[in-house]
Protein backbone atom coordinates (compact mmCIF):
# COMPACT_ATOMS: atom_id res chain seq x y z
CA UNK A 1 0.00 0.00 0.00
CA UNK A 2 1.20 3.53 -0.69
CA UNK A 3 1.17 5.87 2.33
CA UNK A 4 -2.19 7.53 2.94
CA UNK A 5 -2.72 11.11 1.91
CA UNK A 6 -2.33 13.87 4.51
CA UNK A 7 -4.65 16.87 4.50
CA UNK A 8 -3.12 20.08 3.19
CA UNK A 9 -1.98 22.14 6.20
CA UNK A 10 -2.93 25.80 6.68
CA UNK A 11 -0.34 28.51 7.30
CA UNK A 12 -2.11 29.61 10.44
CA UNK A 13 -5.26 29.70 12.53
CA UNK A 14 -6.84 32.91 13.76
CA UNK A 15 -9.78 34.12 15.84
CA UNK A 16 -12.44 35.49 13.50
CA UNK A 17 -15.25 36.40 15.90
CA UNK A 18 -16.55 36.19 19.45
CA UNK A 19 -19.99 35.81 21.02
CA UNK A 20 -21.56 35.34 24.44
CA UNK A 21 -24.80 34.23 26.05
CA UNK A 22 -25.67 35.50 29.51
CA UNK A 23 -28.77 34.12 31.27
CA UNK A 24 -31.55 36.64 31.94
CA UNK A 25 -31.65 36.37 35.71
CA UNK A 26 -29.12 38.46 37.65
CA UNK A 27 -28.48 37.43 41.26
CA UNK A 28 -26.74 40.06 43.39
CA UNK A 29 -24.74 39.59 46.57
CA UNK A 30 -27.62 41.22 48.43
CA UNK A 31 -30.01 38.62 46.97
CA UNK A 32 -27.76 35.83 48.27
CA UNK A 33 -27.47 37.45 51.71
CA UNK A 34 -31.25 37.17 52.04
CA UNK A 35 -31.16 33.40 51.82
CA UNK A 36 -27.82 32.31 53.27
CA UNK A 37 -25.20 33.26 55.84
CA UNK A 38 -23.18 35.67 53.71
CA UNK A 39 -22.97 39.39 52.95
CA UNK A 40 -22.07 41.72 50.11
CA UNK A 41 -18.88 42.69 51.98
CA UNK A 42 -17.90 39.05 52.65
CA UNK A 43 -18.29 38.10 48.99
CA UNK A 44 -16.65 41.23 47.53
CA UNK A 45 -13.56 41.11 49.72
CA UNK A 46 -12.91 37.42 49.09
CA UNK A 47 -13.90 37.11 45.44
CA UNK A 48 -14.48 40.54 43.88
CA UNK A 49 -17.88 39.32 42.65
CA UNK A 50 -20.90 41.65 42.74
CA UNK A 51 -23.39 39.87 40.48
CA UNK A 52 -23.73 36.53 38.76
CA UNK A 53 -26.24 35.11 36.27
CA UNK A 54 -28.33 32.07 37.07
CA UNK A 55 -29.83 30.14 34.17
CA UNK A 56 -33.50 29.25 34.06
CA UNK A 57 -35.93 27.60 31.66
CA UNK A 58 -34.82 27.71 28.05
CA UNK A 59 -31.24 28.35 29.14
CA UNK A 60 -29.70 24.87 29.16
CA UNK A 61 -26.01 24.26 28.48
CA UNK A 62 -26.98 23.57 24.85
CA UNK A 63 -29.31 26.61 24.62
CA UNK A 64 -26.62 28.95 25.94
CA UNK A 65 -23.93 27.36 23.77
CA UNK A 66 -26.07 27.69 20.63
CA UNK A 67 -26.85 31.36 21.39
CA UNK A 68 -23.18 32.20 22.00
CA UNK A 69 -22.15 30.22 18.93
CA UNK A 70 -24.68 31.98 16.69
CA UNK A 71 -23.48 35.37 17.90
CA UNK A 72 -19.83 34.43 17.32
CA UNK A 73 -20.63 33.29 13.77
CA UNK A 74 -22.50 36.54 13.07
CA UNK A 75 -19.61 38.53 14.57
CA UNK A 76 -17.17 36.67 12.32
CA UNK A 77 -19.38 36.92 9.24
CA UNK A 78 -19.28 33.15 8.88
CA UNK A 79 -22.32 31.09 7.78
CA UNK A 80 -23.21 28.00 9.84
CA UNK A 81 -22.72 25.88 6.73
CA UNK A 82 -19.07 26.94 6.56
CA UNK A 83 -18.29 25.47 9.99
CA UNK A 84 -16.71 22.05 9.78
CA UNK A 85 -16.04 21.30 13.43
CA UNK A 86 -17.74 22.32 16.70
CA UNK A 87 -16.05 21.87 20.07
CA UNK A 88 -17.96 22.50 23.29
CA UNK A 89 -16.06 22.74 26.55
CA UNK A 90 -18.44 21.88 29.39
CA UNK A 91 -18.63 19.84 32.55
CA UNK A 92 -22.26 20.42 33.45
CA UNK A 93 -24.26 18.50 30.84
CA UNK A 94 -27.14 16.56 32.41
CA UNK A 95 -26.32 13.41 30.49
CA UNK A 96 -23.16 11.83 29.13
CA UNK A 97 -25.02 11.18 25.88
CA UNK A 98 -25.78 12.87 23.61
CA UNK A 99 -22.95 15.36 23.86
CA UNK A 100 -23.59 19.08 23.48
CA UNK A 101 -21.65 19.62 20.23
CA UNK A 102 -23.99 17.85 17.76
CA UNK A 103 -27.04 19.38 19.45
CA UNK A 104 -25.50 22.83 19.07
CA UNK A 105 -24.77 22.06 15.42
CA UNK A 106 -28.40 21.14 14.91
CA UNK A 107 -29.62 24.36 16.52
CA UNK A 108 -27.34 26.38 14.25
CA UNK A 109 -28.50 24.58 11.11
CA UNK A 110 -25.08 22.99 10.67
CA UNK A 111 -24.14 19.37 10.11
CA UNK A 112 -20.58 19.89 11.32
CA UNK A 113 -19.00 17.14 13.36
CA UNK A 114 -17.95 17.90 16.86
CA UNK A 115 -17.36 16.74 20.36
CA UNK A 116 -17.33 17.97 23.94
CA UNK A 117 -14.18 18.74 25.88
CA UNK A 118 -13.84 18.26 29.65
CA UNK A 119 -11.01 19.87 31.61
CA UNK A 120 -13.51 21.99 33.57
CA UNK A 121 -12.32 25.59 34.00
CA UNK A 122 -9.33 24.95 31.71
CA UNK A 123 -11.59 23.42 29.05
CA UNK A 124 -11.94 26.41 26.76
CA UNK A 125 -8.19 26.83 26.26
CA UNK A 126 -7.80 23.11 25.53
CA UNK A 127 -10.66 23.24 23.02
CA UNK A 128 -9.23 26.36 21.38
CA UNK A 129 -5.86 24.63 21.01
CA UNK A 130 -7.51 21.53 19.51
CA UNK A 131 -9.34 23.78 17.03
CA UNK A 132 -6.23 25.70 16.02
CA UNK A 133 -4.23 22.48 15.66
CA UNK A 134 -6.97 20.90 13.53
CA UNK A 135 -6.95 23.93 11.25
CA UNK A 136 -3.17 24.13 10.92
CA UNK A 137 -2.99 20.40 10.25
CA UNK A 138 -5.65 20.75 7.55
CA UNK A 139 -8.30 18.62 9.28
CA UNK A 140 -10.70 21.55 9.43
CA UNK A 141 -10.93 25.06 8.01
CA UNK A 142 -13.45 26.76 10.26
CA UNK A 143 -14.10 25.68 13.85
CA UNK A 144 -16.64 26.96 16.36
CA UNK A 145 -15.23 26.72 19.90
CA UNK A 146 -17.68 27.18 22.77
CA UNK A 147 -17.44 27.12 26.55
CA UNK A 148 -20.82 26.59 28.21
CA UNK A 149 -21.60 25.75 31.82
CA UNK A 150 -24.47 25.87 34.26
CA UNK A 151 -22.43 25.71 37.43
CA UNK A 152 -25.42 26.59 39.61
CA UNK A 153 -26.90 23.17 38.78
CA UNK A 154 -24.12 21.36 40.62
CA UNK A 155 -23.85 23.51 43.76
CA UNK A 156 -25.06 22.73 47.27
CA UNK A 157 -27.51 25.65 47.74
CA UNK A 158 -26.41 25.95 51.38
CA UNK A 159 -22.63 26.08 50.68
CA UNK A 160 -21.46 29.65 51.31
CA UNK A 161 -18.04 28.67 49.93
CA UNK A 162 -19.32 27.92 46.41
CA UNK A 163 -22.78 29.48 45.85
CA UNK A 164 -21.52 33.11 45.84
CA UNK A 165 -18.69 32.27 43.44
CA UNK A 166 -20.24 30.42 40.54
CA UNK A 167 -22.57 31.51 37.74
CA UNK A 168 -23.95 30.29 34.41
CA UNK A 169 -23.10 31.42 30.88
CA UNK A 170 -21.63 30.52 27.50
CA UNK A 171 -18.99 32.14 25.35
CA UNK A 172 -17.78 31.26 21.87
CA UNK A 173 -15.13 32.04 19.30
CA UNK A 174 -14.84 31.23 15.60
CA UNK A 175 -11.40 30.03 14.58
CA UNK A 176 -10.48 29.86 10.92
CA UNK A 177 -7.60 29.14 8.55
CA UNK A 178 -5.53 32.28 7.98
CA UNK A 179 -2.42 33.30 6.05
CA UNK A 180 -0.68 34.25 9.30
CA UNK A 181 -1.03 32.58 12.67
CA UNK A 182 -3.07 34.17 15.45
CA UNK A 183 -3.28 31.35 18.00
CA UNK A 184 -0.03 30.62 19.84
CA UNK A 185 1.19 27.22 21.03
CA UNK A 186 -0.64 25.63 23.96
CA UNK A 187 1.11 25.29 27.30
CA UNK A 188 -0.67 22.52 29.21
CA UNK A 189 -0.01 20.96 32.59
CA UNK A 190 -1.73 19.16 35.45
CA UNK A 191 -1.28 18.21 39.08
CA UNK A 192 -3.51 15.15 39.35
CA UNK A 193 -2.35 14.29 42.85
CA UNK A 194 -4.44 17.25 44.00
CA UNK A 195 -7.57 16.38 42.02
CA UNK A 196 -9.61 16.33 45.23
CA UNK A 197 -9.32 20.09 45.72
CA UNK A 198 -12.17 20.81 43.26
CA UNK A 199 -14.34 17.79 42.67
CA UNK A 200 -17.82 16.51 42.05
CA UNK A 201 -17.31 12.94 43.19
CA UNK A 202 -19.56 10.08 42.03
CA UNK A 203 -21.00 9.71 45.53
CA UNK A 204 -21.67 13.44 45.95
CA UNK A 205 -24.27 15.31 43.90
CA UNK A 206 -22.59 18.69 44.35
CA UNK A 207 -19.29 20.44 43.75
CA UNK A 208 -16.87 20.52 46.68
CA UNK A 209 -13.94 22.92 46.70
CA UNK A 210 -11.12 23.59 49.16
CA UNK A 211 -11.09 27.33 48.51
CA UNK A 212 -7.96 28.36 50.42
CA UNK A 213 -5.86 25.50 48.97
CA UNK A 214 -7.04 26.27 45.42
CA UNK A 215 -6.35 29.96 46.02
CA UNK A 216 -2.82 29.17 47.15
CA UNK A 217 -2.15 26.96 44.14
CA UNK A 218 -3.53 29.50 41.70
CA UNK A 219 -1.72 32.51 43.19
CA UNK A 220 1.66 30.78 43.44
CA UNK A 221 1.89 28.21 40.61
CA UNK A 222 0.31 29.70 37.48
CA UNK A 223 2.67 32.49 36.45
CA UNK A 224 5.40 30.24 34.99
CA UNK A 225 2.88 28.62 32.60
CA UNK A 226 1.64 32.03 31.52
CA UNK A 227 5.18 33.23 30.91
CA UNK A 228 5.94 30.10 28.89
CA UNK A 229 2.86 30.66 26.73
CA UNK A 230 4.24 34.11 25.86
CA UNK A 231 7.73 32.77 25.18
CA UNK A 232 6.40 29.91 23.05
CA UNK A 233 4.36 32.39 21.01
CA UNK A 234 7.49 34.46 20.49
CA UNK A 235 6.32 37.57 22.32
CA UNK A 236 7.34 39.46 25.44
CA UNK A 237 4.98 40.14 28.34
CA UNK A 238 5.58 43.82 27.58
CA UNK A 239 3.91 43.28 24.18
CA UNK A 240 0.63 41.97 25.65
CA UNK A 241 -2.48 44.05 25.06
CA UNK A 242 -4.26 42.17 27.81
CA UNK A 243 -4.75 39.24 30.14
CA UNK A 244 -7.88 37.13 29.92
CA UNK A 245 -7.51 34.62 32.74
CA UNK A 246 -10.17 32.18 33.81
CA UNK A 247 -12.48 34.28 35.95
CA UNK A 248 -12.09 32.25 39.14
CA UNK A 249 -11.57 34.96 41.72
CA UNK A 250 -10.59 38.61 41.29
CA UNK A 251 -7.81 38.22 43.83
CA UNK A 252 -6.31 35.36 41.81
CA UNK A 253 -6.54 37.42 38.61
CA UNK A 254 -4.89 40.44 40.23
CA UNK A 255 -2.16 38.29 41.82
CA UNK A 256 -1.41 36.74 38.43
CA UNK A 257 -1.29 40.16 36.76
CA UNK A 258 1.19 41.35 39.42
CA UNK A 259 3.34 38.21 39.13
CA UNK A 260 3.54 38.62 35.35
CA UNK A 261 4.52 42.29 35.64
CA UNK A 262 2.05 43.19 32.92
CA UNK A 263 2.63 46.56 31.29
CA UNK A 264 0.50 49.33 32.80
CA UNK A 265 -1.42 49.81 29.56
CA UNK A 266 -2.40 46.13 29.29
CA UNK A 267 -6.06 45.42 29.98
CA UNK A 268 -6.92 42.84 32.63
CA UNK A 269 -10.30 41.17 32.08
CA UNK A 270 -12.41 41.44 35.23
CA UNK A 271 -15.72 40.15 33.92
CA UNK A 272 -16.00 38.06 37.10
CA UNK A 273 -17.34 41.15 38.90
CA UNK A 274 -20.58 40.93 36.91
CA UNK A 275 -20.61 37.25 35.91
CA UNK A 276 -19.04 35.22 38.71
CA UNK A 277 -17.02 32.13 37.88
CA UNK A 278 -18.64 30.47 34.86
CA UNK A 279 -16.08 27.66 34.47
CA UNK A 280 -15.41 26.81 30.79
CA UNK A 281 -17.43 29.84 29.64
CA UNK A 282 -15.47 32.46 31.55
CA UNK A 283 -12.63 33.17 29.12
CA UNK A 284 -14.69 33.69 25.93
CA UNK A 285 -17.31 35.52 28.01
CA UNK A 286 -14.67 37.92 29.36
CA UNK A 287 -13.16 38.27 25.88
CA UNK A 288 -16.57 39.19 24.49
CA UNK A 289 -16.97 41.85 27.21
CA UNK A 290 -13.55 43.35 26.40
CA UNK A 291 -14.34 43.52 22.68
CA UNK A 292 -17.81 44.96 23.31
CA UNK A 293 -16.17 47.72 25.36
CA UNK A 294 -13.55 48.35 22.66
CA UNK A 295 -10.96 47.75 25.38
CA UNK A 296 -8.45 45.91 23.20
CA UNK A 297 -7.20 46.71 19.70
CA UNK A 298 -7.79 44.35 16.78
CA UNK A 299 -4.66 42.26 16.36
CA UNK A 300 -3.50 42.95 19.92
CA UNK A 301 -1.97 39.92 21.68
CA UNK A 302 -3.97 38.57 24.60
CA UNK A 303 -2.76 35.98 27.07
CA UNK A 304 -5.43 33.38 27.85
CA UNK A 305 -5.02 31.03 30.80
CA UNK A 306 -7.55 28.49 32.02
CA UNK A 307 -7.05 26.63 35.28
CA UNK A 308 -9.07 24.66 37.77
CA UNK A 309 -10.35 21.20 38.59
CA UNK A 310 -7.86 18.51 37.75
CA UNK A 311 -5.85 20.36 38.74
CA UNK A 312 -5.48 21.45 35.13
CA UNK A 313 -3.84 24.40 33.40
CA UNK A 314 -3.93 25.49 29.76
CA UNK A 315 -2.57 28.75 28.36
CA UNK A 316 -1.94 30.33 25.00
CA UNK A 317 -1.53 33.75 23.42
CA UNK A 318 -4.07 34.81 20.77
CA UNK A 319 -4.35 37.83 18.56
CA UNK A 320 -7.59 39.75 19.03
CA UNK A 321 -10.04 39.40 16.14
CA UNK B 1 16.56 33.49 63.83
CA UNK B 2 14.96 34.31 67.18
CA UNK B 3 11.27 34.38 67.97
CA UNK B 4 11.55 38.18 68.07
CA UNK B 5 12.93 38.17 64.53
CA UNK B 6 9.99 36.03 63.38
CA UNK B 7 7.49 38.23 65.21
CA UNK B 8 8.98 41.37 63.64
CA UNK B 9 9.00 39.76 60.21
CA UNK B 10 5.41 38.56 60.60
CA UNK B 11 4.37 42.08 61.60
CA UNK B 12 5.94 43.47 58.44
CA UNK B 13 4.31 40.81 56.26
CA UNK B 14 0.84 41.42 57.70
CA UNK B 15 1.30 45.15 57.38
CA UNK B 16 2.29 44.81 53.73
CA UNK B 17 -0.47 42.37 52.77
CA UNK B 18 -3.38 43.60 54.91
CA UNK B 19 -2.37 47.15 55.83
CA UNK B 20 -2.61 46.41 59.54
CA UNK B 21 -0.11 48.33 61.75
CA UNK B 22 2.74 45.99 62.72
CA UNK B 23 2.32 47.00 66.40
CA UNK B 24 -1.00 45.15 66.45
CA UNK B 25 0.72 41.90 65.51
CA UNK B 26 1.33 40.74 69.06
CA UNK B 27 1.71 37.11 70.20
CA UNK B 28 -1.77 36.83 71.69
CA UNK B 29 -3.54 38.29 68.62
CA UNK B 30 -5.91 35.96 66.78
CA UNK B 31 -5.49 36.20 63.00
CA UNK B 32 -9.22 36.02 62.33
CA UNK B 33 -10.77 37.71 65.37
CA UNK B 34 -8.23 40.41 66.29
CA UNK B 35 -6.47 41.09 63.00
CA UNK B 36 -9.56 40.37 60.87
CA UNK B 37 -7.64 38.36 58.25
CA UNK B 38 -9.92 36.27 56.03
CA UNK B 39 -8.94 32.75 54.98
CA UNK B 40 -7.48 33.90 51.66
CA UNK B 41 -5.43 36.69 53.24
CA UNK B 42 -4.15 34.06 55.67
CA UNK B 43 -2.98 32.04 52.66
CA UNK B 44 -1.12 35.09 51.35
CA UNK B 45 0.53 35.59 54.75
CA UNK B 46 1.56 31.92 54.89
CA UNK B 47 3.09 32.07 51.40
CA UNK B 48 5.00 35.23 52.34
CA UNK B 49 6.24 33.54 55.54
CA UNK B 50 7.52 30.59 53.50
CA UNK B 51 9.52 32.93 51.28
CA UNK B 52 10.82 35.14 54.07
CA UNK B 53 11.70 32.49 56.65
CA UNK B 54 12.65 29.67 54.27
CA UNK B 55 10.18 27.19 55.76
CA UNK B 56 7.47 24.98 54.31
CA UNK B 57 3.93 25.35 55.69
CA UNK B 58 1.62 22.76 54.03
CA UNK B 59 -2.08 23.54 53.38
CA UNK B 60 -3.16 21.08 56.07
CA UNK B 61 -1.22 22.95 58.76
CA UNK B 62 -2.64 26.40 57.98
CA UNK B 63 -5.98 25.99 59.85
CA UNK B 64 -3.97 25.17 63.03
CA UNK B 65 -2.37 28.61 63.01
CA UNK B 66 -4.93 30.55 65.04
CA UNK B 67 -2.78 33.15 66.77
CA UNK B 68 0.41 35.05 66.06
CA UNK B 69 2.23 32.96 68.67
CA UNK B 70 1.07 29.75 66.91
CA UNK B 71 2.70 31.02 63.72
CA UNK B 72 5.90 32.13 65.45
CA UNK B 73 6.22 28.73 67.15
CA UNK B 74 5.51 26.94 63.85
CA UNK B 75 8.17 28.89 61.96
CA UNK B 76 10.61 28.31 64.80
CA UNK B 77 10.04 24.54 64.76
CA UNK B 78 10.05 24.32 60.98
CA UNK B 79 13.29 26.26 60.64
CA UNK B 80 15.23 24.10 63.11
CA UNK B 81 16.63 21.03 61.36
CA UNK B 82 15.14 17.92 62.98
Amino acid sequence: MPPLACPAPAAGAALLGVGAARPRRVVSNADLALRMDTSDEWIRTRTGIVNRRVAGDGESVVDLAAEAGAKALANAGVQPGQVDLILVATSTMDFAMPQAAPQVAGRLGSQAGGYDVGAACAGFCYALAAAADAIRAGSARTVLVIGSDRMTDILDPADRGTVPIFGDAAGAVVVGAAPSNGVGPLVAASDGDRSGLIAKAPDAPVLAMDGPAVFRWATTQLAPYALRACADAGIEVADLAGLVAHQANLRIIDALARALKLPAEAVVARDIIESGNTSAASIPLALDALLAADAVPSGGPLLLIGFGSGLSVAAQVVLCP
Amino acid sequence: MTDTDVLTGLGEIIHEIAGIPAEQVVPTASFSDDLDLDSLTMVEVVVACEERFGVRIPDDDVPGLKTVSDAVAYVHRASVPA
